[in-house]
C-alpha cells in the first residue's frame, strides 16, 4: 500500500524501550492471562457479542462439541442481520432461509443461558448500536463479536474487534482469545471540522488518503482536537470504518463525554461501583511520552464532505470533485481495480459527482443509524419531498433509537418527505438473497461498504453521510447537503 | 483439523487487490446454519454468468479446466477484506484450497484461515507476479510448493521464496491443532486471572439475573 501521501513516520521501537505506555498497552496489560509466546498472549475477554448471522453457527458448533459457555452473564446476542425491517415483522424473513438463523439463535442462546435481545424486545437492534446504548461496552473492556464492524465500539475506549465464528467459540468456551499483539498507530486530527463536515466524511477522507489497507496490522488510536470535539455517536461512526481501513481495530481515549454517556445505562456500573470505575477509566489514555509504531497527522480543516465513486471504500472523493483519472489515483488503485470500478459503476473519468442521478437512498447501518444521524438527516428533509422515482428508506439502528425518534416526531418528517420508516436491523446494508435494491440501481447510502453486489444484484453503491443521502434523495441526484441549511 | 506440512499443487492466479469476503462468498449463498454446502457459492458473482444463474462464466479462472484442480490460490493485496464471515474460508476449504498466497491479508480473514487449516502465505508483489507468469500451459509448470516447516514457496522453475508467519499460526497449522482444546489446558491460569481482575474491576463481572433488574430499570 502506498504511504507516501500520508506523512507516515515509521519508528523502530522495541517494546522494552518504551518510556510511556499507549492506551492500547494499558488495556492489553490488564487482560493478559498468560503468555503464549513472545508475540502472542492469552487475553481475557470481558464481553462477547453475537448476532444471528454468524453467532448461531458459533453457538451450535460449541454445543455440538459438548462445550459450555464459561461466563454466560458476559455474553449478549441480538437479532439484526437477516431479520426483516418492514413494520409488523415476524420470524418470517424475505431472505429465503433467514428464519432458520433466527430460530437456531433463539434455541442455542436459551440453552446457553446468555442474554438475548430478540425480535419484539425493546432493546433489540444492531449490535454495535445497542451495545453502547445499553452500557455493555465500557472503557477498558475487551469486547469481541463475529462481525467486522465491532471496531466501532473502540469509540468508548474499549479494545473491541471483529473475529470469525471459530474464534467466537473460543471466546465463549474460555473467556479468552489467543491474540498476536498488533502494532500501534496514532492518527492525530488537529484543528476543527468545518460546519457540515461529519465523522463519516472524516472516515471516508482517511480511506481516500491512506487506502483500504492503510491501517493494516495496527490498532489505530484516533486523537487530537477534532476527535475529542466529536460526540460519542460521531466517534462510533469514525471508529466503525476502521475495518475498511484494514486495521485490527480503532480506539479513542475515554473522556467525560463517554462517562456521561454511560451513566445510568442498564449494564454500566451501578452507583456502588461508579466512582471506582471512573477512577480506573481516567487512567485510560496514552502517556505524553508514549511512542507508536506509526503516526499520522491530519488537519481537520482539509476535510470536506466525501462520497465514494467506485467499488472499494478507498475510492472516495470530495463531494464537489469529479471522478478521478487513473493518473490521479495510480499511487493507490491498481489499474485492474480502477477499470473494474468504472465499468461496474457505469461511470467515466472527469464526470462530476454532484448531479449524478440516483435511483435509491438508504439511511441506516451500524455506521450511521443513531439518533443524532437521524436528527441531522431529518433537518434536511423537513418540509421537503424526495424526488419522484427515488426509493428512500430509513432504518433506525435500534428499537430504542426508533422510539426516541418517534417521540421527537422525526418519523413523520421522514414519512412526509417520502421515506419508508422501518423497524431496526441491518436491513439493506447488505443483500442476503431477500430484499434488495434492484439490478444495477444506483444507491446513495449511509452504510460502510460499496463492494460489488453488496446491496443487491449488481447494485451501484455510493457511500456518504446521512446528510448527503437526505439531500441527494430530495434532488434525485447526488447533492451537497450544505446548500440545504 | 488436518495438519499441514508441505503441499505441492496447482496454483490458480486471481490477481486482484482488495478481494472482499462478499466476493468470496456472497451473503445470498450462506443459506443454512452450517459450515458446509458453501463450495458451490464460492466466488458466485464472478464464477457464474448471471446473477441467479449457475452457468459457468468461461472467463473466470476457476472455470478453466487447467486450473479446476487448484489447491493454491494466488492473489493481490488486502485479500479477504470486508465482512468477518468465516463462510468465506469454509467455502475456499470445501472447494479444495489449502493455501492462499497473497501480498497481504485482512486480519480477521487471516485468523479464520489459521482456524481452518488454510495457510495464509504473504509474499511481495514481484514474487507473486513471477509465480503467476510461470503458470504456463503445461500442467507441470502449474505446480507450486508451499513448505510450512521451512516457510518457503517454490515453483517448478526452481524459484524459491521465503515467507514469514508468526509462531502461533505456524504451530497451529503444522499440528492441525484445536485452539480451544489447547487453551483449556490453561484453565487454571484463566481462573486466576479472572479472580484477580474481579477484585480490580468488579463491574465487569455481571451477575446472572442482572438482566431482569436491568429490564425493570428500562420499563420504569
Amino acid at each position: 500500500m502506498e504511504h507516501s501521501a500520508g506523512n507516515l513516520i515509521e519508528k523502530e521501537t522495541a517494546p522494552g524501550n518504551r518510556a510511556g505506555r499507549t492506551l492500547f498497552d494499558k488495556i492489553w496489560t490488564i487482560h493478559q492471562a498468560a503468555e503464549i509466546n513472545s508475540e502472542t498472549d492469552l487475553i481475557l475477554i470481558d464481553r462477547v457479542l453475537l448476532h444471528e448471522r454468524t453467532g448461531a453457527i458459533a453457538l451450535k458448533s460449541l454445543a455440538a462439541a459438548g462445550r459450555e459457555v464459561l461466563a454466560p452473564s458476559q455474553v449478549f446476542v441480538t437479532m439484526d442481520h437477516v431479520v426483516d425491517t418492514l413494520p409488523g415483522r415476524t420470524d418470517a424473513t424475505s431472505m429465503p432461509t433467514g428464519t432458520d438463523f433466527i430460530v437456531a439463535t433463539r434455541e442455542f442462546a436459551t440453552r446457553a443461558g446468555i442474554t438475548l435481545f430478540d425480535l419484539g424486545d425493546p432493546d433489540q437492534g444492531i449490535g454495535h448500536v445497542i451495545s453502547p446504548e445499553l452500557g455493555i461496552v465500557l472503557p477498558g473492556t475487551t469486547l469481541v463479536c463475529p462481525d467486522s464492524h465491532t471496531c466501532s465500539q473502540g469509540a468508548l475506549g474499549a479494545l473491541a474487534w471483529g473475529i470469525g465464528s471459530t474464534a467466537a467459540e473460543h471466546a465463549l468456551a474460555t473467556s479468552t482469545l489467543r491474540v498476536k499483539r498488533p502494532r500501534t498507530m496514532r492518527i492525530t486530527i488537529d484543528s476543527v471540522l468545518a460546519a457540515g463536515v461529519t465523522a463519516k466524511d472524516l472516515a471516508l477522507y482517511l480511506l481516500h488518503r491512506f487506502g483500504s489497507a492503510g491501517g493494516a496490522g495496527h490498532i489505530v488510536e484516533y486523537a487530537g482536537t477534532a476527535v475529542t470535539a466529536l460526540d460519542v455517536e460521531a466517534r462510533l461512526t469514525l471508529c466503525n470504518m476502521a475495518t475498511e481501513f484494514g486495521a485490527f481495530s480503532a480506539i479513542i481515549a475515554p473522556d467525560d463525554k463517554v462517562f456521561a454517556f454511560l451513566k445510568g445505562r442498564p449494564y454500566a456500573p451501578g452507583d456502588a461501583d461508579w466512582a471506582a470505575a471512573i477512577a480506573s477509566w481516567k487512567e485510560l489514555r496514552s502517556d505524553e511520552d508514549a511512542t507508536f509504531d506509526a503516526e499520522h497527522r491530519i488537519d481537520a480543516a482539509e476535510v470536506t464532505p466525501m462520497v465514494t465513486w467506485g467499488i472499494s471504500p478507498q475510492q472516495a472523493v470530495p463531494l464537489d470533485a469529479s471522478i478521478p483519472h487513473f493518473a490521479d489515483v495510480a499511487a493507490r488503485d491498481p489499474r485492474e481495480l480502477y477499470d473494474r470500478a468504472l465499468a461496474y459503476m457505469d461511470l467515466a473519468p472527469a464526470k462530476p459527482m454532484i448531479g449524478l442521478p440516483i435511483d435509491a437512498a438508504f439511511i441506516g447501518s451500524c455506521t450511521n443509524s443513531r439518533i443524532s444521524d437521524l436528527r441531522r438527516a431529518a433537518k434536511i428533509l423537513a418540509g421537503r419531498k424526495i424526488a419522484p422515482g427515488v426509493t428512500a428508506i430509513c432504518v433506525p439502528g435500534s428499537t430504542r433509537v426508533r422510539e426516541q425518534a418517534q417521540d421527537e416526531g422525526l418519523d413523520q418528517i421522514f414519512l412526509d418527505a417520502g421515506f419508508e420508516w422501518r423497524e431496526s436491523g441491518c436491513s439493506m446494508c447488505f443483500y442476503a438473497g431477500g430484499e434488495s435494491f434492484g439490478h444495477r440501481q444506483r444507491v446513495i447510502s449511509s452504510t460502510n461498504r460499496n463492494f460489488e453486489s453488496r446491496q443487491g444484484p449488481e447494485t451501484r453503491t455510493h457511500l456518504a453521510s446521512p446528510e448527503t443521502v437526505a439531500a441527494s434523495a430530495v434532488m434525485g441526484a447526488i447533492a451537497d447537503p450544505r446548500g440545504f441549511a | 483439523m488436518e495438519p499441514f506440512t508441505t503441499l505441492t499443487a496447482i496454483a490458480a492466479p486471481l490477481l486482484r487487490d482488495n478481494i472482499d469476503t462478499d466476493a468470496i462468498i456472497p451473503s445470498r449463498e450462506m443459506r443454512s446454519v452450517t459450515k458446509t454446502g458453501l463450495a458451490d457459492g464460492l466466488f458466485a458473482g464472478w464464477r457464474y454468468s448471471g446473477v441467479s444463474s449457475r452457468e459457468p462464466d468461461p472467463d473466470f479462472i476457476l472455470n478453466d479446466p487447467r486450473f479446476a484442480p487448484a489447491r493454491i490460490l494466488l492473489s493481490g493485496a488486502n485479500f479477504g477484506c470486508g465482512s468477518s464471515r468465516e463462510h468465506a474460508v469454509w467455502a475456499l476449504a470445501e472447494f479444495g484450497f489449502r493455501a492462499i498466497i497473497a501480498e497481504s491479508f485482512n486480519p480477521i480473514f487471516r485468523g479464520n484461515c489459521v482456524n481452518n487449516g488454510i495457510v495464509p502465505v504473504e509474499l511481495g508483489c514481484d514474487a507473486i507476479a513471477r509465480i503467476a507468469a510461470s503458470l504456463g500451459h503445461w500442467p507441470a509448470n502449474q505446480q507450486v510448493t508451499v513448505d510450512l516447516q521451512r516457510c518457503t514457496v517454490s515453483t517448478a522453475q526452481s524459484d524459491l521464496w521465503q515467507f514469514q508467519i508468526d509462531d502461533e499460526a505456524q504451530e497451529m497449522l503444522l499440528g492441525g491443532m484445536d485452539a480451544i482444546e489447547l487453551t483449556l489446558t490453561r484453565r487454571d491460569a484463566i481462573d486466576r486471572a479472572r479472580a484477580a481482575d474481579r477484585l480490580r474491576r468488579p463491574w465487569i463481572y455481571l451477575e446472572q439475573g442482572r438482566e431482569d433488574s436491568a429490564k425493570e430499570q428500562i420499563t420504569n
